[in-house]
């Protein structure tokens, strides 16, 4: 198809948010994210991109709605509870051996899936020696994470997935009531670190043994799918671990050669001791 | 009149789905030379027996969709459970966990529109037996597109609600019923 007004216009968008607000949404995949702009657009009440770019140019107060189009921000704790029943069951042996263990959480969102991980190494017996970092573009979503509190009416769905992931208490036991919310133990924050950090923009910060990044690349294209894959790949130290979504793999990605299938279908990769 | 040759087809079906498609994709041969999405409504687990028990019905390949695939002719691609599956500009296929659309996720809509930015006048689309109104707003697109609506005759299918929704947004859409639907998209990549 031809390139269109919209077209144009939207790519002149993506520029504006980078040049001005530093965020390169550039290499996301495109049908899901001019879906989720027009969608912004009729919410902040535009016309056309164009339109919503002049409001966003001169209007800072509208990115962080703009922002909340931009990334979906869709999470759930213990979110498939078979990966986190593979993660406890076969890479938790050999993280087990590591006198001192760091994790990376990317695209951690409100924090579910590090309270998942949270609640695993406690149950499994290594929360002592492990250091879960947790990292997103969206300081709302992280401002969430760092309190913590669901809303109570997800605690049967966070319940049940908890159990079938081979939960070894109640999860009760992680949360108390209060004023309509779940609010999470804060011992579980304790070695847990959440911050800002673009896997279209940063650079590696820690050497980790295992990179758990789900629900995050299916949206970017493979060219930034690739600059990600790269980030985990120069993180990870030796033979360390990392876990994609469900859906989620290292076929069309330019690394899939740097990793051996772990959990085929678990989506566990491995990095491969010899590069 | 000659119309642009049709370079996808996407199909659209919810309850009854697997009866339907058990009628039209196994009416296909084996170089059906068109990629052929599909969204299906089921219950968001993780493994579904759709794509297992249609392949086996049909010369055609079946699996689920990966994302950042392309869409490769004579395959047939269903979106997996509790993802959308769209069409990227580059003709890959894309896999999204944003909100559900009239509830359901994958979304027939979802995929329609994404599939007619990408294809224009080269997309068929195809809305067969459902209980609801999913597709309806999709098939739209296509046709605005320039692409060619097809819809289940709404007395053959085992649910009316979504062929009845679909033709009373896209009236020009023509009503066939699952064999006059294959026969239909034989046809049209055969006169090429
Ligand atoms: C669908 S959520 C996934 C949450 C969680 N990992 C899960 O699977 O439940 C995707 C997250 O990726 C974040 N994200 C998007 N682009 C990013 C980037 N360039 N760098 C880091 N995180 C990003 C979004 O802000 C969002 O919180």
């Amino acid at each position: 198809m031809p390139e269109t007004v919209e077209d144009i216009e939207f790519r002149l968008l993506l520029e504006a948010v980078l040049r001005k607000y530093h965020y390169d949404f550039r290499g996301y995949s495109i049908a899901s994210l001019r879906r989720r702009l027009r969608q912004a657009r009729e919410r902040l009440g535009c016309r056309t991109f164009s339109q919503l770019q002049d409001c966003v140019l001169h209007d800072s107060s509208v990115f962080p709605t703009l922002l909340s189009y931009l990334t979906v921000q869709v999470s759930e704790l213990f979110r498939d509870p078979a990966y986190f029943r593979a993660v406890r069951e076969q890479v938790v042996p050999y993280l087990r051996t590591y006198p001192s263990l760091k994790v990376w959480v990317a695209g951690c969102s409100t924090g579910e899936e590090v309270y998942s991980l949270a609640i695993l190494f406690r149950e499994e017996g290594v929360e002592d020696r492990t250091m879960i970092y947790g990292t997103d573009i969206n300081p709302e979503a992280l401002r969430k994470a760092e309190a913590g509190v669901y809303d109570l009416d997800r605690i049967p769905l966070f319940t049940e997935n908890h159990r079938k992931s081979g939960g070894k208490s109640s999860l009760s036991d992680y949360y108390t009531a209060a004023y309509g919310g779940a609010v999470f133990d804060k011992s579980l924050r304790r070695r847990a670190v959440f911050s800002d950090h673009s896997l279209a923009a940063d650079e590696v910060f820690a050497e980790v043994q295992f990179v758990s990044c789900r629900n995050v690349l299916i949206y970017f294209d493979r060219e930034l799918q690739n600059r990600a894959i790269g980030l985990f790949h120069d993180s990870l130290s030796h033979k360390g671990f990392l876990g994609l979504g469900a859906r989620e793999s290292l076929r069309f990605t330019e690394h899939a050669e740097s990793f051996e299938e772990f959990d085929r279908e678990e989506r566990i990769y491995r990095k491969r001791g010899d590069r | 009149m000659t119309r642009p040759q049709l370079e996808a087809v996407a199909v659209g079906a919810s309850a009854g789905a697997l009866e339907a498609l058990s009628v039209v994709l196994p009416a296909l041969p084996p170089d059906f030379p068109l990629p052929i999405l599909v969204v299906v409504h089921l219950p968001p687990d993780r493994k579904s027996l759709m794509a297992g028990l249609l392949g086996d019905r049909c010369r055609l390949s079946v699996r689920e969709a990966e994302d950042k695939e392309p869409a490769e002719p004579g395959t047939v691609y269903l979106a997996p459970p509790d993802y959308h599956l769209m069409v990227e500009p580059d003709r890959r296929l894309s896999l999204s966990g944003e909100e559900p659309v009239l509830f359901s996720r994958p979304s027939i809509d979802v995929l329609f529109e994404t599939a007619a930015e990408t294809y224009g006048p080269g997309l068929a689309g195809v809305i067969l037996s459902g209980a609801n109104s999913d597709g309806a707003r999709g098939l739209r697109a296509i046709m605005n597109a320039g692409g060619v609506g097809m819809v289940q005759r709404p007395d053959t299918a085992l649910a009316q609600t979504m062929p009845t929704s679909a033709l009373a947004a896209c009236p020009k859409a023509l009503a066939l019923d699952l064999a006059e639907i294959a026969a239909a998209l034989r046809d049209m990549v055969e006169s090429r």
